[in-house]
């Protein structure tokens, strides 16, 4: 079956049983693969209300029918899991090259369960597939853990996936890095790789990738790379500036959180902005397996190249924190892959922590460490240490700003949706953006739906961002259609040029079947409602489908959004119900019926 | 009428990051744009004190017009 190895790979690290099992060719097309095939067989496997470092948890590594293909952008690949940080389900994505590779060596996916005595790691050289001792790279950062593993593997095109001293440490924030900088950064899935004992996954594969339909393969993608290279954003906006050229354009909307979302413009954001970061410290723009956009950066500072920082990073070290200081975000950026963190989550917890500290409920003598103070350079990049080495207060920190807040009373103060930091978007000002982070399976994210396309980048369309019509419906579409392309095994960024019908053709050439617009979408519907169900087993409830109480009480106190607030008592019931779900938020079961997935 | 323009990524290169400009009272943005020598088209992102713009909009005295060129990312 085109598109799939149609094997998958079963690791018990408990009985350091290995086993290669055929994939249910049925299963995959009823979930397509990646995000929603590794949904149904976690939600399959375990009970959602266990402890997410219990050994019966699962942490799947899963490519979809287009990873690793001809089609553009395929160099994805995602790590599902139920979440440390938030209890959710997980979904974690990256890019780069290592999920092409593992599905070069014959597997679309690997399930990893049990747990280890000792620090392990898996060595995959195609079909051979061998437990291997960990002990010497237990404790070493990225970047020197990658370069031994390469030298043990003796070979250079391996690919390596791996985990910080931060996952090791069961840091809540810690993420799963890849080919040293590309990041699974959101939600845990580091530490549970630590809890497991498990370093690394290092993959080598030869195998080649046949699609099903030559000539139609040919056909579609010569029409969707047409499509990328006529787009301005994906032909010009990223390829010129990367993704950290939105800061200036989210700054001057007014929707950019400023310490700790207490404002929402920051003034001095040009000095923290994609413009300078390429003026004074780009070396290189870089791409992952198969794409034509190259939205990656390379930056260097003291004589350490290392990647991004992203847009999304810079914000949360700077305007977030109050720092204006490139330099010093550019090296708590390269903490954070070093010790492998998220850098959104790390961020936005200093930022609380910042906020806690000047309103004097963190007490200086409780700190081992700079001040948490806004504005402090010399903070964020040494807190950022510290929370990836766990040392001290950084420790605290490094389980997040929920439950930091928390513990002082104070959760109020945590910006985050069901434990997970949000990203880089005020939502007073962008009420379909705010819809979807209250709604989001996995909590405080911006990648589950990006209703920042058409509320400020006006596309596919412009709609006004302070409205509540439509925008409901709106981030319905988007939530299904995102689970399909990260079900596919391709980068978000295509869509800013291709629809949901372009994803159709590429499935249909590419891996074969007689997919409609309509039934993929179905596809995505029925993934997003089955991680509904994982969370309500898993204790995660609908009333957890809400904002912080800043953002629906306090206006926006200056900048061009001034004055509003966000708008969610209105906008739940009527997304709820365009979902197909009761009043309560809980999916009917005509809808499941629907969907078949009792 | 003063109004302050703000220029962005490429837009700058040749011009300028920020400037007040004088412009007669009945003055659209169009007009602002002519003035910079930038094309429409060129044009991703036009905020008139943080708000999507378009061209035919009249300008108002000290309102602060954002220009950017087509962008995206996440």
């Amino acid at each position: 079956m085109a598109g799939y190895c149609v094997r998958l790979l079963r690791v018990n690290l408990s009985t350091g049983e290995i086993n290669k099992e055929n994939l249910d060719t049925v299963l995959a097309k009823k979930f397509v693969g990646g995000r929603g095939l590794a949904t149904y067989l976690l939600s399959q496997e375990i009970d959602p209300g266990i402890d997410p470092f219990d050994s019966a948890n699962r942490i799947i590594f899963a490519t979809g029918p287009l990873t690793g293909s001809r089609a553009p952008a395929s160099g994805r690949y995602m790590v599902v899991t139920k979440s440390p940080l938030s209890g959710t389900i997980a979904s974690s994505n990256s890019g780069g090259f290592w999920g092409p590779e593992l599905k070069r060596a014959g597997f679309d996916l690997i399930i990893i369960q049990g747990k280890s005595d000792k620090p392990c790691y898996l060595s995959i050289k195609n079909s051979i597939v061998e437990i291997k001792d960990a002990e010497k790279y237990w404790g070493k950062l990225v970047s020197e853990a990658t370069d031994m593993l390469l030298e043990e593997a003796q070979d250079p095109k391996a690919r390596v996936l791996v985990i910080g001293p931060a996952g090791e440490k069961l840091t809540l924030l810690a993420s799963v890095m890849n080919d040293k900088y590309r990041a699974a950064g959101r939600s845990g899935v580091g530490a549970v790789m630590g809890s497991k004992n498990l370093k690394a996954i290092v993959v080598r594969g030869t195998g080649t990738l046949a699609p099903a339909n030559l000539d139609a393969t040919k056909e579609v993608l010569k029409e969707v790379r047409k499509k990328i290279q006529e787009n301005e954003v994906t032909s010009k906006g990223l390829p010129t500036y990367g993704t950290s050229v939105l800061v200036n354009v989210i700054n001057e909307t007014g929707i950019y959180p400023t310490r700790n979302f207490q404002q929402a413009y920051f003034e001095t954001a040009d000095k923290v902005s994609g413009e300078v970061l390429a003026e004074k410290y780009l070396v290189r723009n870089v791409a992952c397996f198969g794409c034509p956009i190259a939205c990656g950066r390379h930056s260097s500072i003291d004589g350490v190249e290392c990647e991004g920082p992203e847009y999304e990073t810079l914000w949360a070290y700077s305007a977030n924190c109050g720092v204006d200081d490139l330099a010093a975000v550019i090296r708590a950026n390269n903490w954070c892959n070093e010790y492998g963190l998220d850098t959104i989550s790390a961020g936005a917890t200093i930022a609380c922590a910042m906020e806690m500290y000047e309103k004097g409920i963190i007490k200086p003598d409780e700190i081992d460490g700079p001040p948490l103070k806004f504005g402090s350079s010399e903070a964020i990049v040494e807190w950022s240490r510290k929370m990836g080495a766990a040392e001290g207060f950084g420790a605290k920190l490094a389980l997040g700003s929920y439950r930091l807040a928390e513990e002082y009373g104070v959760p109020e103060l945590s910006m985050s949706v069901k434990k997970l930091e949000l990203p880089a978007y005020d939502p007073r000002g962008a009420q379909g953006q705010g819809l979807q982070y209250a709604t989001s399976n996995r909590g405080g994210c911006h990648v589950r739906g990006y209703l920042i396309s058409p509320e400020v980048l006006g596309l596919p369309e412009q709609l006004d961002r302070f409205s509540l019509e439509g925008k409901a419906v709106w981030v319905k579409a988007f939530q299904d259609l995102t689970a399909v392309i990260d079900s596919l095994g391709l980068c978000l960024f295509t869509s800013f040029a291709l629809g949901a019908h372009d994803y159709r053709d590429m499935l249909n050439a590419i891996a074969g079947g007689d997919w409609t617009t309509d039934t993929l979408l179905d596809a995505g519907e029925r993934i997003w409602n089955l991680e509904r169900i994982f969370n309500l087993k898993a204790g995660v409830l609908p009333e957890a489908d809400k904002l912080p109480s800043r953002l629906l009480e306090e206006p926006i106190p200056d900048g061009p959004s001034k004055g509003h607030v966000h708008h969610l008592a209105e906008l739940l019931p009527q997304y709820y119900k365009e979902r197909g779900w009761d009043e309560q938020g809980i999916p009917s079961g005509a809808k499941l019926s629907q969907l078949d997935i009792v | 009428m003063v109004v302050e323009i703000k220029l962005f990524a490429t837009f700058r290169k040749g011009r300028f990051k920020t400037r007040e400009m004088e412009f007669s009272d009945d003055s659209s943005v169009d007009a602002l744009l002519k003035r910079l020598e930038i094309a429409q088209k060129e044009v991703g992102i036009l905020l008139v004190n943080g708000r999507y713009a378009s061209a035919t909009d009249k300008l108002a005295p000290h309102d602060v017009v954002s220009i950017f060129p087509s962008l995206g990312g996440g």
